[in-house]
């Protein structure tokens, strides 16, 4: 008999846990932070029903610590967050990049700097995501804009993770992380799950950064026969400390390229109405939803008008946006910050268009309607939501 | 968990050398530690104890944070994790959970387990999970150079104590016991065999065991405190300073007066935790 499938409504920060769960993931560490905690409350009871482990941490280092040591022990492993916590957070972050460990980190923006609007969603965190650790690292950071997807891009935060042996952070707001909608869970089988490349070598003949085929060596867990050394200096192959220049320039790069050369893989967006667009808009995360209701109204007026809404954040997705420019006279960049994303599409760009942002940090969603007027060239109106606007459909849906 | 039964009295007592070698990984020394360092002396009262348990290499992870003790893992042939700054404990705590088959053993510092990984120290303390904590001692940031550090004594030098430090310290033992840790002894690198006895008792508890193991860096703490050399230090500090918890009953007050006391000076039984969290599983599954 054939399985139907689930259908739940449920807020984005649960959707996020199912994503986790038919990923895998069997560890989850965590502290309490407005507006993530829901993902640590239905993990506390979710993950002891399947035989994974939870644990609470005294504060948000522990849990990113917590999570590495999980994830080398063997488990899909993950922690979430919110504003303060990220950046507490990121001293792991960076040595999970160097140590080549993989894991998932949950950042639902709120508004800042510090403790900012805790209740308030945000943006603003999108550079902190692939600058916050010190030293070049790679980034590899999604960007859901519906209850629906974020629990794919969840699933798809794992695989890649395990993938390519780095941290993924699933970076999106408050407004996708407690908002609820309708959401079909995928059967088991249904989607492609990553699991971890494992040594299939004699354990005399292990090294934990033998990259031999590739950018990516296989990962032992700890206490299964491979005794291997992790260390967050700089390293050889077989994981120990090195004071090699080459050595270090080398590991330093091939850490850096074995996601930017892999980035057509890694990279997704979605292209809406681009074809003949005039006008394009550049917009990820909520404000995505926005720009997407935006394109269609003026659509429907005829106005060519198109959207390209990154999935993948980090890498920057260069090559859709050049392309794009190539296109437009005009590419609009709504974002819930004061301009972070708009300085890459404009380098991305190299002058083939005019760039300009749409910003807005006072914890209030970007409106469609500032959208269509910043397409039109009007005046940016601000908060005055027309009721008309809010019972529309489409504003609920993906 | 495979183990053998400890097959000798600790501490080791045969007549044939130990052979250290069979624990250490090949051709990673000569180590980091300056002459005189008392770090290589608790190394090997660890691997005594870590042979007398009989606990297999595999199911051992010896996990560090930053600063001279912390590079102890990379030269010893286990499942070996060194991280970030103070961040051993929870690192170890994640290790532990994922895998609680193995018998985790942190090796950390005076600096790196009280000053920048304090927060974690007294949660470790508090949850009881099966772990070891090895501080080692030597009331200084040695890596950096002789920076003052939560147990520098007061009065004492440091390069950011040029005329003393005036901050009182921490006593690593009180700090412990009073977080919940459920076994808490200290030792010297002096009484090397009594260590050897103590980290064995500490590795086979079950909860947390903290262990407060004074040691000497005489190229910082011993120089600007004008120790004479390394071999003064470790008799004034870790022979002159400290008493045997069994001496200590026999001995008046005035004798005690300023001695630090080795042995066992805290035990305990409390749920570990995760066998607690094995329990918590069950309850969820409604067995």
């Amino acid at each position: 008999m054939k399985k139907s499938k689930q259908k739940k409504f449920i807020q984005g920060n649960e959707a996020c846990v199912e994503g986790a769960l038919y990923a895998g993931c069997r560890f989850y560490a965590g502290y309490p932070i407005t507006p993530s905690t829901e993902i640590m409350e239905v993990m506390a009871a979710r993950l002891p029903k399947i035989g994974g482990s939870f644990i609470q941490m005294e504060d948000e280092i522990a849990s990113m610590c917590a999570v590495v040591g999980a994830s080398l022990g063997g488990l899909k492993s993950m922690t979430a967050t919110s504003g303060p916590g990220f950046s507490l957070k990121q001293e792991a972050i960076g040595y999970a990049c160097m140590t080549e460990v993989p894991c998932v980190i949950v950042n639902v923006m709120r508004s800042g700097p510090s403790t900012g609007y805790p209740t308030g969603p945000s943006q603003s965190d999108v550079m902190q995501a692939k600058w916050g650790t010190h030293g070049d690292h790679p980034a590899v950071v999604l960007t859901p804009s519906s209850v629906q997807e974020l629990l794919y891009e969840t699933i798809r935060a794992f695989n890649l993770a395990e993938t390519y042996r780095t941290p993924v952070i699933i970076l999106y707001d408050e407004v996708i992380g407690h908002m609820r909608e309708a959401v079909t869970l995928p059967l088991p089988g249904e989607i492609n799950v990553v699991e971890r490349k494992k040594p299939n070598c004699p354990p005399s003949e292990y090294k934990p950064y033998d990259v031999q085929d590739g950018n990516v060596a296989p990962l032992a867990a700890y206490g299964e026969g491979y005794r291997f050394h992790v260390t967050g200096l700089y390293h050889a192959a077989d994981g120990f400390p090195t004071s090699n220049t080459k050595l270090i320039q080398e590991t330093n790069e091939r850490l850096v390229n074995k996601i930017d050369r892999n980035k057509e893989t890694i990279c997704k967006n979605e292209e809406f109405c681009l074809d003949d667009a005039e006008i394009g808009v550049f917009a990820y995360g909520v404000c995505a939803k926005s720009a997407k209701f935006a394109v269609k109204e003026l659509r429907s007026k005829g106005v060519k008008v198109g959207l390209l809404r990154p999935l993948t954040i980090w890498p920057f997705p260069d090559d859709a946006v050049e392309e794009m420019a190539k296109k437009v006279k005009t590419i609009i960049v709504p974002e819930m910050n004061l301009g972070q994303v708009v300085h890459e599409v404009e380098r991305a760009s190299k002058g083939k268009c005019d760039v300009r942002g749409l910003f807005r940090v006072d914890t209030d969603p970007i409106h469609p309607k500032q959208i269509m007027n910043a397409i039109l060239g009007r005046p940016v109106e601000p908060t005055v939501i027309p009721s008309e606007v809010l019972i529309e459909r489409d504003m609920i849906d993906g | 968990m495979s183990t053998q039964t400890a097959a000798r009295t600790v501490p080791y007592k045969e007549k044939a050398p130990f052979d250290y070698s069979s624990y250490m990984r090949k051709g990673k020394l000569p180590h980091i530690w300056c002459s005189g360092c008392g770090h290589g002396i608790v190394l090997k009262s660890l691997l005594r104890a870590i042979d007398a348990t009989g606990i297999q290499k595999d199911d051992i992870a010896i996990v560090s944070g930053i600063g001279c003790s912390s590079r102890t893992p990379g030269y010893l042939d286990f499942n070996t994790l060194h991280t970030l700054h103070g961040r051993a404990l929870p690192c170890a705590t994640g290790i532990k959970l994922a895998k609680p088959k193995l018998k985790v053993i942190v090796v950390t510092g005076d600096g790196d387990a009280l000053a920048i990984g304090g927060n974690h120290f007294i949660h470790a303390c508090r949850r009881n999970m099966d772990l070891t904590i090895m501080v080692y001692n030597n009331y200084i940031y040695g890596m950096t150079s002789g920076q003052s550090s939560p147990t520098t004594p007061q009065s004492m030098i440091a390069t950011t104590a040029r005329y003393g430090s005036i901050e009182p310290t921490f006593d690593t033992c009180t700090l412990a016991k009073a977080a919940g840790a459920t076994f808490v002894a200290r030792g010297t690198a002096y009484h090397a065999q009594e260590l050897e006895k103590t980290i064995y008792d500490a590795i086979m508890h079950k909860g947390t065991s903290v262990l407060d193991i004074l040691d000497s860096c005489p190229t910082y703490y011993g120089r600007f405190n004008k120790f004479k050399s390394a071999s003064e230090m470790m008799e004034k500090i870790e022979k002159d300073g400290t008493l045997s918890i069994s001496q200590a009953d026999k001995l008046p007050p005035e004798k005690r007066e300023g001695k630090l006391l080795r042995g066992v000076l805290h035990k305990s039984e409390r749920p570990e935790y995760c066998e607690e969290y094995e329990r918590l599983m069950e309850k969820a599954q409604g067995k």
